[in-house]
């Protein structure tokens, strides 16, 4: 156990570490393959991705459709390219928004006593809409753009993020640990930062991952319900809902985009899931 | 610092920390009070140990964490070096919180499993505003030594540790700001007993050597005759008897410390030991018996002792009781 850690000077970094462990390092290198796909789209794509091509509609993948076209006879492996950078725009940015938010509330509601009844109300009240419902409210009122879709995805799922927190830090706040740093006179901001959030990490990775993965299906929602980011900018989630009415005919449509989404996230679990083992120092098996 | 307090802190008899009439009561079900901690009234010496013992739920640890204001007292004064510390603002208080430290009786969770030992030691550095580099590390390093550690434990994570080492761990955070006034919860009921001894040692020591003053709380007596030059007897939220460790172990007046003595291991297979039978459990400070609150187990109890809460009277020098029938059951 002691290993590698206790020599001085030579602590394995955490990319090190990460290597250590199959499914982590193989999440990591499919996430970077994926993004790095979406980022270099335009040298990639065969085929611009707006381009119509009514003749070559709803063809079945091949060697010159490598994922087949859509109803409009656009090529789709270069249209999932290009989804790829807004979607997964939208989900690392929900995630962000979402964390702040989250992070902020939960931690208010679970250390602070006098604040926990209110927050908690707040966040009951939030989690009482069916998420999509409150997004397309939000966007409704901010106006239907990326970013106040961003926004609003962001504000739907801060709620559940603020559960985790508060839950994990309303068994923090007792311990011991934070008792020592009030007694040695340690800023409360601090004592939040250092020993409450510290050990939160682990449920805060894990729901961080799943929130992701809805975010962008929810944007996808939002796109077919008309309130997402405008239909000419394609996302994986709009690709999907067009692909449905295709669905027995052109599985393909459905296909590509849903592939992706299903490796992103998968590839994004099994990265998390790592991480939260190599953060706490307590699993960290070293080599 | 006025001339009088100047003048206290020459006198190694004036007592370090006051405590007077301290009392904590929480809010319980029902709009209910439960009284934790009543009418607590002792004095610390300057370099002395006090023991403050009691069974579970005798209010010892809550009494602990309000003087440290680590709970916010409900009522009462704990004078420290002149200046009543339960009157401070928060933000006073900071600047005092350095002199008053405590070490926990749970090793495993007073540490942050997330920080290195250098870490968790450096925090309490950090409060004095140490500076940081290569005197940081070099006084850690001194620290770690102090306990009984080794330097090179100093990268390592709390997880990788035994009890033992992790109360040692603990204690050097305490000593980290040269506390004047230490608060030791029970820092040895959770370590085995070939380790609560050297631990106890460690602390007799530092004791001795960094001349601290202390309350140590704990429900072993034995501990607490070892360690401590004077001893405070709780039972259910208030002080039954205290008084010399030497002379309330020898002549034990309150009934309840005679039946604490008395359930005490004595190393000796032959000894004869008289019983006092203690039956039940110890009441709920949600309900208090009135008056005297040990009487409803008490052997001795009559019906005047329903009547009214027990004066503390003094049986000798620094030596006090509350009973009513501590006379009589002398004499008996």
């Amino acid at each position: 156990m002691a290993g590698a850690v206790s020599v001085a000077g030579q602590e394995p970094n955490l990319l090190m570490r990460l290597m250590s462990r199959p499914t982590a390092l193989a999440g990591l290198v499919v996430l970077v393959v994926v993004t790095l796909a979406a980022l270099l789209a335009p040298w990639l794509s065969t085929h611009a991705p707006g381009q119509l091509s009514i003749v070559n509609r709803l063809t079945p993948p091949g060697s010159a459709y490598l994922m087949g076209t859509d109803d409009l006879g656009r090529d789709i492996f270069s249209r999932v390219l290009h989804s790829g950078r807004t979607s997964l725009m939208v989900g690392f940015l929900v995630v962000g928004v979402a964390s702040v938010i989250g992070i902020f509330l939960g931690l208010i509601a679970g250390f602070f006593r006098k604040a926990d009844a209110p927050v908690s109300r707040l966040i009951d009240a939030m989690m009482a809409f069916p998420d999509i419902l409150l997004a397309i409210a939000l966007v409704a009122a901010l106006g239907a753009s990326a970013t106040n879709v961003i926004l609003a995805l962001g504000i739907v799922y801060a709620p559940r993020l603020a559960r985790v927190v508060r839950a994990s830090t309303l068994v923090i706040r007792e311990l011991p640990y934070v008792e020592a740093a009030r007694a040695l006179g340690v800023p409360t901001p601090v004592i939040l930062v250092r020993h409450v959030l510290r050990n939160v990490t682990s449920p805060l990775l894990v729901q961080a991952t799943f929130i992701f993965a809805q975010a962008i299906l929810a944007e996808a929602g939002l796109s077919f319900l008309g309130v997402g980011i405008s239909p000419d900018i394609p996302t994986w989630g709009t690709m999907i809902s067009t692909g449905r009415q295709f669905m027995s005919t052109a599985g393909w449509m459905m296909l590509f985009p849903g592939l992706a989404i299903v490796v992103t996230v998968l590839a994004l679990q099994l990265l998390g899931d790592g991480l939260r083992d190599l953060l706490d120092p307590r699993l960290a098996k070293d080599i | 610092m006025t001339l009088q307090t100047a003048l206290e802190n020459e006198d190694t008899t004036a007592p370090l920390i006051s405590i007077e009439g301290l009392t904590k009561r929480f809010a319980g079900r029902g709009g209910r009070t439960v009284h934790a901690v009543e009418d607590v009234s002792f004095a610390i010496r300057r370099g002395t140990t006090v023991g403050l013992v009691g069974e579970s739920g005798s209010g010892k640890t809550t009494a602990g964490r309000a003087i440290l204001r680590l709970i916010e007292p409900t009522a009462g004064k704990a004078v420290f070096d002149g200046i009543d510390l339960f009157t401070l603002p928060e933000r006073q208080m900071r600047a005092y919180r350095q002199r008053l430290q405590i070490i926990f009786q749970d090793p495993f969770s007073s540490l942050n499993p997330r920080m290195r030992i250098d870490a968790i030691v450096g925090e309490a550095l950090d409060a004095r505003g140490f500076p940081r580099g290569e005197k940081r590390r070099a006084r850690v390093a001194e620290l770690l030594t102090l306990v009984g550690l080794s330097p090179d434990h100093a990268r390592r994570y709390p997880h990788e540790f035994s009890g033992g080492q992790r109360q040692r761990i603990g204690i050097a955070r305490a000593l980290a700001v040269e506390p004047d006034f230490i608060v030791a919860d029970e820092p040895v009921s959770a370590l085995d007993v070939s380790v609560q001894a050297q631990v106890l040692n460690l602390l007799s020591d530092l004791q001795q050597r960094l001349g601290l003053t202390m309350l140590f709380i704990s429900h072993d007596l034995s501990v607490v005759e070892y360690l401590c030059d004077e001893v405070v007897v709780m039972y259910l939220g208030r002080v039954m008897e205290r008084g010399p460790a030497r002379q309330v172990y020898a002549d034990p007046r309150h009934p309840y410390t005679r039946a604490l003595l008395a359930t005490a291991p004595v190393p000796d297979p032959t000894a004869k030991r008289v019983h006092v039978p203690l039956a039940g459990d110890i009441p709920s400070p949600l309900d208090p018996p009135s008056g005297c609150v040990f009487r409803t187990r008490c052997p001795h109890a009559i019906e005047a002792c329903a009547k009214a809460v027990p004066p503390t009277e003094t049986v000798g020098d620094n030596h006090a009781v509350a009973c009513i029938r501590h006379r009589e059951l002398a004499a008996a």
